[in-house]
């Protein structure tokens, strides 16, 4: 398969064999990702930034890993001191930015849009998150980071929190069904990973258990992936406060762990891990956060047709 | 004083010169299937409907139109909503072609996605676009941007 002018819109797309050859490129850039070693890969070009909704790590990690392959980005700034504020269309923002760029990365709030982008763009259009739909780069650093702290065929992994409405585990789990991972899903009732997801697990028989008690999930498994809990989906605070506690990852908590479990988090974590676990050896999200660079490199150098 | 010399009634609605037969339509959707062709709103064709007919296979909804042929997406769209009509062509009388509708496996601008949040659903020019799916006879439409998925009441969200 060719990477030239490929779109990176939902973790869909995407074959085994697809996705290892970016986990081995992201490899092979993370000297450069770490700044011990130069690189000019991507000398002369352009990546733009549309960001229509706030963003910390997946904007400055595009920055980053742009800068350092030697590229440069350019923002699209507010969206207030921007034309759509004046009502231009994405598709117009779009057909316009592409005339000054190699790449676009964009992230806007309704689902789709990057789909759309991509049929209107010559240059390759990255997903950087579309409202409730796809962020598919979070998934391939999520990979990364279970292959670099663990090992990702057949992993056992634990993801807990909320399973219904975020958007990095359903995509993540789709991915792992490609590796087959055995699964452990642990949420409140409320909060529970889609049937029609658990379904399609199922059908590519991965191996689902369903728990809503950590404690049982984490004596068992290699990886626990935490989310964030949003306090808005519970309409009674005190509802809130259980479940969250619930959860709550401790050092208490780890001491029956395997020694080897790493854990992971997408970031921003409100308070499911308590921060004396970030000195644990299991702590490993700071370093998934840092893993996006070598990974959002792997797919610029990709896409602009910087390595095959 | 007339005598009474009105005939029985007869069922049977009268034969049309030129125009179209839409039969074995799936019973209870013969008023979609009018809603899909723009009758009577936005055209003074004469039709008339035969709701609940006693078909081979059990009860079927029947649509004649007189001199109208229908388009490619009309078609489409009766597909979704009536899976097994047939489409006769009436021309002097006869009938003049018959075809069975056939289900695409893509629809551009046939049907709204149910998610308010999707960009087809937005002031973005953009068509709504779905890749189709028959299992078992049960039609199931999933948005080609969203990925959510249409599989009740389809007749509801047409365009
Ligand atoms: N000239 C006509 N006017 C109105 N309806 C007609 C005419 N010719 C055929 N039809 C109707 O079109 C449908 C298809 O006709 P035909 O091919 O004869 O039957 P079938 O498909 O059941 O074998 C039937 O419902 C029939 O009553
Ligand atoms: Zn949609």
């Amino acid at each position: 398969m060719t990477f030239k002018d490929l779109h990176i819109i939902s973790m869909k797309d995407f074959s085994r064999d697809t996705i290892d050859h970016i986990l081995n490129t992201a490899e092979k850039l993370e000297p450069v990702a770490r700044g011990v070693e130069k690189s000019d890969l991507l000398d002369g070009k352009v990546l733009s930034l549309l960001f229509f909704e706030p963003s910390t790590r997946t904007r400055m990690s595009f920055e980053t890993a742009m800068i350092r392959l030697g590229g440069r980005v350019l923002n699209l700034g507010s969206v207030e001191a921007s034309s759509i504020a004046k009502g231009e269309t994405l598709a117009d923002t779009i057909r316009v930015v592409e005339g000054y760029s190699d790449a676009i990365v964009l992230r806007h709030p309704k689902e789709g849009s990057a789909r759309m982008a991509s049929e209107l763009a010559s240059v390759p259009i990255i997903n950087g998150g579309d409202g409730a739909g796809h962020h598919p780069t979070q998934t391939f650093l999520d990979l990364y980071t279970i292959r670099r702290e663990s090992h990702l065929d057949g992993v056992k992994i634990a993801l807990a929190g909320d399973l219904k409405y975020g958007r990095t585990v359903h995509s993540l789990c789709y991915a792992l069904s490609l590796y087959n991972a055995e699964i452990t899903l642990v949420s409140p009732k409320e909060l529970r990973l889609p049937d029609e997801i658990i379904g399609d697990l199922k059908r590519r028989n991965i191996k689902v258990k369903q728990t809503d008690s950590i404690e049982e999930a984490i004596s068992d498994v290699e990886v626990l992936y935490v989310t964030r809990i949003q306090k808005e989906r519970f309409p009674d605070p005190a509802e809130y406060n259980k479940v969250a506690s619930s959860l709550l990852i401790t050092p208490a908590l780890l001491e029956n762990a395997d020694p080897k479990l790493k854990i992971m988090h997408p970031l921003p974590r409100v308070n499911e891990i308590d921060p004396r676990v970030d000195e644990s050896d299991h702590a490993c999200y700071f370093n998934q956060s840092f893993y996006g660079v070598p990974v959002r490199m792997a797919l610029l150098s990709l896409v602009m047709g910087a390595l095959e | 004083m007339t005598p009474n010399t009105t005939p029985k009634r007869e069922l049977r609605v009268r034969p049309i010169e030129n125009g179209t037969v839409i039969d074995h339509i799936t019973a209870g959707q013969s008023l979609n299937v009018l809603r899909i062709l723009g009758i009577p709103d936005s055209s003074e064709d004469v039709v008339s409907v035969v709701i609940n007919a006693l078909g081979k296979h059990g009860k079927k909804d029947v649509v004649k139109i007189e001199n109208r042929e229908l388009n490619v997406r009309e078609v489409d769209k009766i597909s979704l909503i009536a899976p097994n009509a047939v489409i006769n062509i009436i021309r002097n009388f006869d009938v003049f072609e018959k075809k069975q509708v056939v289900i695409p496996e893509h629809a551009e601008g046939v049907v709204r996605c149910i998610n308010p949040n999707c960009i087809s659903n937005s002031s973005e020019p953009v068509t709504s676009k779905f890749t189709i799916t028959s299992v078992g006879g049960r039609i199931s439409l999933r948005c080609e941007y969203c990925e959510r998925v249409i599989s009740e009441n389809i007749a509801t969200h047409l365009l």
